[in-house]
């Protein structure tokens, strides 16, 4: 071995910083040095080097059999569903939401003031698979709310706390659908509103209940 | 493929970015796809099983789609992507909790300095050429050696080394500082440099297909 202004645990240190270019200029020509006379080093580098290279390679990212399949299909299940709330969401919304206050006017205030019983009627009849939610759609539940959601809703609670699942784990944590986004899925066989709608209504989160209330009130 | 012209492909990139944004769903998936194996990727270096990493790439990816809005045309794509992807698979297992323990040496980054990894083999290095990846044994050889570091240095090398991220965005992914990075991915490359030099012994790369003169022995 050559006495080098360097010592080899100092190169190895910096070897990896030197394969990345993070080195100054001074210290790089001193290492380049200390490879051409220190064979410990060079092989050093040149199996870092050989590491770095081999598994940066593409092929080294080896995914499961199917999995674009899967993936792809997941997707494709979630974007369509996506384009068909998008296109109905301002427009029939609004309009769902007018006989949903009517509905609670009719029902006096007993929808709106006993949101306690209406959630245990909910939960219970929720307990029941009583609409055909696909179980692998994928749905966003958040922190301090109850509901789930198709991803992008705007009544989503705290978009911040958002996770994402399916509504098959959701229900079984407990949530419940929203009846904005996942509307299409409530309808039981009843005929009109059917009484998971009508206390569906009745039920609403913190921002939502305002806009319900002031729907109501006019 | 990897004939591209990569100006193209950042343009048109940039175009389903747009359009998506805009609304058109269905272009999604051509917008992620070239991704999609790094998603994967990251999501195993983090998780460790299978299922898990794909169920979480799945999950990744819509995220990414209902957050495509917030998407800046300042930052990569695909970084984007792949922190929304170790996000979600730090979440999944904060959550589950697989491991005992877990997320308490990821965030700290005292100890990195602690007994430094001095290489252990200085034989002549016999270079592995890149087309013995084509062989799925040594792939797998590889993913084995890679599978055994701890996990705050294999998520290191992972991010870096095979996603690509450079170390200020691998430290963001993270949550950790950049020397941090810097120091777990030099003793990551070391010892999987130590552990591929072992491998020789092991007679894992023994009938690599090596061209005429290029003969290690
Ligand atoms: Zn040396
Ligand atoms: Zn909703």
């Amino acid at each position: 071995m050559v006495e080098n202004t360097f010592r080899c645990e100092q190169v190895w240190r910096e070897v990896s910083n030197y394969i990345d270019g993070e080195v100054d200029a001074a210290l790089r020509s001193s290492m380049d040095e200390h490879f051409r006379t220190c064979k410990r080093c060079a092989s050093v580098l040149a199996g870092t080097r050989n590491v770095v290279q081999l598994y940066g390679d593409e092929r080294m990212l080896d995914v499961p059999a199917g999995f674009s399949r899967r993936l792809e299909k997941r997707l494709e299940n979630r974007l369509t569903h996506d384009s068909a709330v998008k296109g109905s969401r301002w427009s029939s919304w609004s309009a769902w939401l007018v006989p949903v206050a009517a509905m609670a006017l009719i029902a006096g205030g007993l929808l709106l003031t006993n949101n306690l019983t209406h959630w245990h009627f909910v939960r219970s009849q929720h307990a029941e698979p009583a609409y055909k939610i696909p179980p692998d759609l994928v749905v966003v539940v958040s922190d301090g709310a109850k509901l789930f959601h198709v991803p992008g809703c705007p009544f989503i609670h705290d978009k911040a706390s958002e996770r994402t699942m399916t509504a098959k784990e959701a229900m079984q944590e407990g949530y419940v659908p929203c009846t904005r986004c996942l509307r299409q899925y409530l309808k039981t066989g009843m005929s009109g509103h059917s009484a998971t709608e009508v206390a569906e209504g009745g039920r609403v989160e913190e921002e939502e209940r305002e806009e319900t209330l002031s729907v109501a009130g006019h | 493929m990897t004939l591209t012209n990569p100006t193209h492909d950042a343009a048109r990139e940039q175009d389903l970015i747009l359009q998506v944004q805009r609304g058109q769903s269905e272009l999604f998936y051509e917008l992620v796809r070239p991704y999609e194996r790094r998603v994967y990727a990251a999501a195993l270096a983090i998780l460790r099983n299978e299922q898990d990493a794909e169920d979480t790439a799945q999950e990744a990816m819509l995220k990414a789609f209902a957050n495509i809005r917030q998407f800046r045309a300042e930052a990569r794509f695909s970084t984007w992507l792949i922190q929304i992807t170790v996000n979600q698979a730090l979440m999944r297992r904060r959550r589950e909790r697989t491991v005992p323990m877990e997320g308490l040496d990821n965030r700290r980054d005292v100890s990195d300095n602690e007994n430094e990894y001095a290489p252990r083999d200085f034989a002549d290095w016999r270079e592995i050429p890149s087309e013995a990846l084509e062989r799925k044994e040594v792939r797998q050889r590889l993913a084995e050696a890679l599978a055994t570091l701890d996990r705050k240095y294999r998520e290191v090398f992972v991010l870096r080394d095979m996603e690509h991220l450079n170390i200020q965005e691998t430290a963001e992914a993270l949550g950790i500082t950049v020397a941090s990075v810097k120091t777990r991915l030099l003793r990551a490359r070391l010892m999987l440099r130590d552990l591929l030099a072992a491998g020789w012994e092991q007679g894992w790369f023994s009938r690599l297909p090596f061209e005429k003169g290029n003969k290690p022995w």
